[in-house]
């Protein structure tokens, strides 16, 4: 590697990453970001300045050795980057594409202090993608098994990067799902052209090929409890079945035909396909040239209104009750749902939805808001503006404002306590639940949160669920002195 | 993907599955239902499960002809497969000993009424049984009801087969003899439960329905299946589906079904034309 002084390091533009022009994306549902290449990407990479104490991996919700895999990459290396990154992250494809970088890893990168921060997340991403496409996924060697059996539920992130590191440590897992197809909210919830499916589905293949069993249609809480799955085989369970339960306004009119969660939108567009009718059997309400508004500021609703500028709406709105500051969606999602042309009615909250005689959604009465004093969440707080009420014509409303917590399990395991959202209590370092054996994580116990963070949990639990095995009695099904 | 092992008309569109899935064999009380998915491109519908078999490993499910997916089903013979199942899913019917109960089931509803009567006559209860069709052929479950109630009329809307009239003429009749009545469930199409519910409440008897609406996931994830029961929303599917029946918003609940009729045309044209 040619020597380069951080002087000159310093006068490396940040790199941009190809993306589909606004024009032709909103026609199609192909990934926006196209990805750094190899050029791009050890051009980026030469822009870190490999800081003796990296502020970046203190960012991280996992701990990635940033620096050291940015180092790889400018050196060429990049499977050896990828390796690198996956001693901490077994997920980078995904994590490289929607964690929010930038106020996680890159906020805190020295180099942005002045300029803008090295693409931490562009540099993941490509290294992962690389490694995909150039040397196939790679599965670490098996190690010995130990014997044990947890029990993983839910194939979203945190149940993912749970197995995953629950297998490298020897035990059997087997990760169950509710629904037909793996991968949570990863499948049902994140839009195609946010994160390719094909790009999920690898990760999960990579897994089934380390050993991590995977079964679907299973309900737990219905299917099987999780007393049953500790009777009857597993050692230990890990629930982590997401924030499943969505929330509504309690606004009038909120049950009219073409009022939809962001959860069913989604999911009827994202797993069932609908946006294939009736090449795909579930339908969805038609918006095209039709008037689309999404009620609520996070990631959750841009993906929502994106996907409904996709399907052909005439006008797709973003509805927020606080102002563009308090969004807590990632700015590149904002940046793009503008670019697209979604348009922003911010400080503005629907306080009634109106129908006609066939109870089809035809209206919103909106207002305006203005922000008063911080409140809870030390946001400034919306406050209604008297008189500002007017009608905006709609033919959908897709309400993003978030999700409570599936009631599922918990109503048939008492003795795991929750809290008075219904969110699982779960130890903030081990994720070990009230109920011995059981850990929980990612959104159930955090509610509505982030992929990485999810991840973070899954990673956490599989390290005490580790420990809580090894303090068991001696191994099952392992003869005296075997790999000792 | 999971076996029919065993597949029977019980009338015309009409059809009994014996599908093989063992841990909701073992599992489903009356009252629940699960989630299936006929095919690899299918929608996820909701059936409720009319019986089980412990010991082979399935469950019973009866399903009409009505929509593409519904027909596309009762075209599969015993020895195909569907591709997912999922449950059981709802909570169960509260079975009680209420006393005297009546348990009304109309049209295809009769094969969801059936495991909660043979749930109520195994708690102790008197159960008088209503079954209801359009007409003599339609009529389905005769023998399994009459095996599980104390009292069994049969209604036909063209008095082709037994008591000429609907379901809530005859359980009006029953209540006007001065019978007296402590538990009325019934199932079936959404008017037949809105009259049953208008014919019980002057009565003051507790009356309980099953309600049908569009469901995704069925788990409470998508709150698709929402409906209004006591000026509230609820979720049926993790919520229900069993409701009291004068409080449920009946007119909402029709509405809200009706939001695929133009899709569910056009999903059924493409279909006949495959058909051809």
């Amino acid at each position: 590697m040619q020597k380069i002084s951080n002087k000159d390091r310093m006068k490396i533009p940040r790199q941009q990453m190809p993306e589909q022009e606004p024009l032709a994306r909103v026609a199609n549902f192909l990934e926006v970001n196209l990805g750094f290449d190899a050029e791009l990407a050890k051009t980026e990479a030469m822009r870190c300045l490999q800081c003796p104490k990296p502020k970046c991996i203190e960012g991280c919700p996992v701990q990635i050795k940033i620096p050291e895999f940015i180092l790889l990459i400018s050196q060429g290396d990049f499977l050896g980057a990828a390796k690198k990154i996956k001693e901490d992250n077994m997920l980078p494809a995904i994590c490289g594409r929607v964690c929010p970088q930038e106020e996680q890893c890159e906020v805190l990168c020295v180099t942005g202090k002045k300029n803008p921060p090295v693409s931490i997340g562009r540099l993941e991403r490509f290294v992962a993608d690389y490694e995909r496409e150039v040397a196939g996924l790679s599965v670490p060697e098996p190690k010995p098994r130990t014997g044990r059996k947890v029990a993983v539920v839910g194939s979203g992130p945190a149940g993912l990067s749970c197995a995953g590191d629950l297998i490298q440590m020897g035990h059997a897992v087997t990760v169950f799902e509710a629904l037909h197809e793996l991968g949570g909210v990863l499948v049902y919830g994140i839009p195609e052209f946010r994160l390719p499916k094909t790009i999920v589905k690898g990760e999960i293949e990579n897994l089934s090929k380390l050993g991590v069993e995977f079964v679907t249609n299973a309900v737990i809480g219905m299917t099987d409890t999780i007393d049953e799955l500790l009777e009857n085989e597993y050692d230990a369970v890990f629930i982590a079945t997401g924030a499943g339960l969505p929330y509504f306004m309690n606004i009038p009119g909120e049950n009219l035909i073409g009022v939809y969660s962001s959860n069913e939108f989604l999911t009827r567009v994202n797993l069932m396909k609908a946006y294939r009718f009736p090449e795909f059997d579930q339908p969805i309400i038609d918006v095209k040239g039709k008037n689309v508004i999404v009620v609520g500021g996070g990631n959750t609703a841009m993906d929502a209104v994106r996907t409904s500028k996709r399907l052909g709406a005439k006008n797709a709105y973003i509805m927020y009750r606080r102002s563009e500051t308090e969004m807590p969606a990632r700015i590149e999602e904002v940046h793009h749902a503008k670019e697209e042309g979604i348009e922003f009615r911010i400080l503005t909250a629907p306080v009634e939805f109106i129908g006609d005689e066939n109870g089809w959604l035809n209206g919103a009465k909106c207002i305006k808001m203005e922000l008063g004093e911080p409140d809870s969440s030390g946001r400034r707080r919306p406050v209604p503006m008297a008189g500002s009420e007017y009608i905006l014509d709609i033919d959908v409303a897709i309400i993003a404002v978030g999700n409570g917590s599936n009631p599922l399990i918990s109503q048939t395991t008492p003795d795991i306590n929750v809290n008075k959202r219904g969110n699982i209590i779960a130890d903030e370092n081990t994720c070990a639940t009230s109920k011995k054996g059981v850990y929980a994580g990612g959104d159930i116990v955090s509610g509505g949160a982030t992929v990485i963070l999810a991840m973070g949990a899954g990673r956490k639990a599989a390290k005490a669920i580790d420990e809580y095995l090894k303090s068991l009695d001696v191994p099952v099904n392992q003869p005296a002195g075997s790999n000792a | 993907m999971h076996k029919i092992l065993y597949a029977e008309f019980l009338a015309q569109d009409i059809k009994r599955f014996r599908i093989q899935a063992l841990k909701i064999a073992q599992k489903r009380k009356a009252g629940q239902f699960v989630i299936i998915r006929v095919r690899e491109n299918g929608e996820r519908i909701p059936l409720t499960i009319a019986g089980s078999d412990k010991k082979e490993g399935s469950v019973t499910i009866i399903v009409q002809g009505i929509g593409k997916t519904t027909k596309q089903l009762n075209k599969l013979k015993s020895g195909d497969s569907i591709m997912d199942i999922a449950g059981p899913l709802g909570k169960p019917s509260e079975i009680e000993k209420f006393g005297t109960t009546v348990v009304v089931g109309g049209g295809v509803g009769t094969a969801i009424a059936y495991p909660v009567a043979v749930a109520l006559k195994e708690k102790g209860n008197h159960v008088i049984s209503i079954v209801g069709a359009k007409t003599k052929d339609l009529v389905i479950l005769e023998k399994e009801m009459k095996d599980t109630s104390d009292e069994l009329f049969v209604t036909t809307d063209d008095g082709s087969y037994g008591f000429h009239g609907f379901v809530t003429d005859k359980l009006l009749q029953i209540l006007n003899s001065g019978s007296k009545v402590d538990f009325v469930l019934a199932i079936g199409p959404i008017p037949m439960m809105k009259r049953i519910a208008d014919v019980t409440k002057p009565f003051g008897i507790k009356t309980v329905v099953s309600l049908n609406p569009i469901m995704v996931d069925g788990t409470g994830m998508c709150g698709g299946c929402r409906a209004t029961v006591d000026d509230k929303t609820v979720f049926v599917c993790v919520d229900g589906p069993e409701f009291d029946a004068h409080k449920v918003d009946f007119d909402l609940l029709t509405k809200r079904n009706r939001a695929y009729m133009r899709e569910e045309k056009v999903a059924m044209e493409k279909f006949m034309k495959e058909m051809l």
